[in-house]
């Protein structure tokens, strides 16, 4: 069986010739990128932290009982938050909202016009399936490295790693929302003389915004999963106290930051079933 | 003046549709055809004129082509061969090969259409769905609204106009379809069995009401059916398709008495002849009380039959009568 191994195919290798050429010669778009994100990140840590928490909590839970026009949801989520506060968690919690919200935009942003067109174009979705494919399946770890290659310790390669992860679900839910809008409205735009711009925005993107926010409910649910491998590469947040207790192997502090976690998941999934109240 | 005029349109379906025009123009049916080359048939050499004002109908069994003839007039369906010329304005434009931007034209201005399931967006109110086409022409916000409102009141559903439109019945939701044809001011309106999805009762009031608007709004009316009554009941002129091609096109009495084939005739012998016959298809020798013109249709007459027979008069001079017999005896033939 020497054959078999006499020659390795050089995977590894090409691989990092790849990401060699493309720190060398991408340098000036991936610091743009790293730019970008970093103002973002900062803007959000911003709104959260600059006010006093409990003025934060109290707006969040206005805001939710707008959209769900029920007591429940702001109850949930002063309870909660609450708890947290008690638990001295509410830096750690704020940073991975940021991070999540931050993942939220960027994922919506990229994810909505490459969906739109995937749909659009039956070669680009020939295309990007195998992509998708290959992002959503890739350890998480693996591309852990090269973000950490372009773009250094923190929270960007953190958001980039959970931006990795997560797009392809609104892509998908968004190339699945427009290419499954009944033909007879397409043709009723059609027959009316829409533009293909005014065919986009009045029939095919209210007829997959079901779709899309059901792409935006996954984006977020994906990213808080996101948190404790987005602390390996050095983001703050929630993660950290869960790496730091994998490390000293402190069961106690390992559950109390995995606890916080679960709270922040529960309050945000309650928050983002619109729709579902009774 | 010609409203819209199709010359010799051929519509195949497939990947290589031309190759299929060979075949179909030495009379092979569509499944010979899709056999030979593996396109589809879906109209062949269809000629037709319609002039303005009128309403024509297109006629036939499901799958004889009468959609996809119909949707070649706003260009919904490539034309492989021919050419559909639809007034523009004093000028025949060919929708087949003028640019996209002049159909885009057509299509917000010219043509607009009726769908046999509604076509209407579900997230929108009715008003919204109602001001579509004017939208989509770019009209103002205001005047829109005024235009809507008006054709609101014409389909009888102002309190109806900030409802979602699943929240109306079939009948209803098919009048906001009628409304947002008739809203454009397009002068030509394509309706593809707009009510066949209906129940009975519906489509007959629906059928009325359209009689109404079209004796008000006078609008050129290609109207779809697989129903010969509807046909001959707001029909000016048939044509009958079979397998993608025009068999026989007319007034519904010339296509009542004079059925080309057995196909023509198998339709006509399913209707309801009170809907066609006039007092002059039903005479008989003679004269009777009271007197009718030539043109007045059987229905009418029958109540006053029961009186004695009446006298059939024609530009002023008596050219006979009809009678409660004369009718039976035209109906059994
Ligand atoms: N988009 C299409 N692709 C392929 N075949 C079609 C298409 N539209 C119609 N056809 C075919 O063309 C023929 C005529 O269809 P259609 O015009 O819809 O008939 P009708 O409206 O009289 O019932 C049918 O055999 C149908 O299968
Ligand atoms: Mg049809």
């Amino acid at each position: 069986m020497d054959w078999m191994t006499e020659y390795k195919i050089p995977v590894g290798d090409a691989a990092e010739a790849v990401f060699n050429w493309l720190q060398k010669h991408g340098a000036v778009i991936f610091d743009g990128m790293a730019e970008a994100m970093e103002w973002l990140i900062d803007a959000i840590l911003w709104v959260l932290q600059s006010p006093h928490p409990l003025i934060v909590v109290a707006v969040m839970a206005a805001a939710s009982w707008f959209v769900h026009r029920t007591w429940k949801v702001p109850a949930l989520i002063v309870v909660g938050f609450l708890f947290i506060m008690n638990q001295g968690y509410w830096e750690e919690t704020t940073e991975s909202l940021t991070l999540v919200l931050s993942a939220c935009v960027v994922c919506m942003g990229v994810g909505v016009p490459i969906g739109i067109a995937m749909a659009h174009r039956p070669r680009l979705y020939a295309w990007m399936r195998p992509v998708l494919d290959l992002m959503q399946t890739l350890p998480t770890f693996v591309y852990l490295i090269p973000a950490i290659v372009f773009f250094g310790i923190g929270m960007v390669p953190g958001l980039i790693a959970t931006v990795i992860f997560v797009v392809p679900a609104p892509i998908r839910l968004t190339y699945l929302g427009i290419s499954s809008t009944p033909t007879a409205l397409i043709e009723a735009a059609d027959a009316f003389g829409a533009t293909p711009q005014q065919k986009l925005w009045k029939v095919e993107l209210p007829s997959a915004l079901p779709q899309i926010m059901a792409g935006m409910n996954q984006t977020i649910m994906l990213s808080l999963s996101m948190v404790v491998i987005a602390a390996l590469v050095g983001a703050d947040g929630l993660g950290v106290p869960v790496v730091r207790a994998l490390n000293r192997v402190d069961t106690g502090l390992g559950f109390e930051a995995g606890l916080i976690i679960v709270v922040v998941a529960i309050m945000l999934d309650r928050a983002l079933r619109v729709g579902e109240d009774k | 003046m010609t409203a819209v005029s199709f010359e010799n349109v051929s519509i195949m379906f497939g990947d290589n549709p031309k190759s299929a025009l060979p075949h179909a123009d030495k009379g092979l049916e569509r499944s010979e055809i899709q056999e030979q080359t593996g396109q589809v048939l879906g109209v062949h050499d269809c000629s037709l004129e319609v002039q303005e004002g009128e309403i024509v109908v297109l006629m036939g069994l499901s799958g004889s082509g009468k959609s996809t003839l119909l949707r070649a007039v706003n260009g919904l369906n490539p034309v492989v061969r021919g050419a559909v010329h639809v007034n523009n304005g004093g000028d025949m434009v060919d929708v087949v090969s003028c640019s996209k931007a002049r159909l885009r034209d057509i299509r917000q201005h010219r043509v607009a259409m009726v769908f046999q399931q509604f076509g209407l967006l579900p997230w929108r109110t009715v008003s919204e769905n109602v001001g579509f086409g004017l939208e989509l022409a770019g009209m103002e916000t205001a005047k829109r609204a005024e235009t809507v409102k008006h054709q609101l009141e014409l389909v009888g559903l102002n309190d109806w106009a900030d409802r979602k439109v699943g929240e109306l019945s079939g009948g209803m939701q098919q009048r906001v379809g009628l409304a947002r044809a008739f809203a454009t001011d397009a002068p030509i309106l394509l309706m593809d069995e707009p009510f066949s999805a209906l129940d009975p009762l519906i489509r007959t009031r629906l059928q009325d009401e359209l009689l109404e608007l079209q004796h008000d709004l006078k609008r050129t009316i290609i109207f779809v059916s697989h129903d010969l009554d509807e046909a001959f009941k707001l029909g000016n002129r048939i044509a009958i398709l079979k397998g993608g091609r025009i068999v026989q096109s007319g007034t519904p009495r010339e296509i009542f008495s004079n059925p080309v084939d057995d196909y023509v005739q198998d339709f006509v012998a399913n209707m309801n002849p009170l809907g066609v016959l006039t007092a002059r298809d039903a005479m008989e020798a003679g004269t009777g009380d009271t007197a009718v013109d030539a043109e007045t249709p059987i229905r009418e007459i029958m109540p006053n039959l029961a009186q004695g027979p009446v006298t059939v008069m024609e530009n002023g001079t008596a050219i006979g009568r009809v009678s409660a017999q004369s009718v039976v005896a035209r109906l059994s033939e």
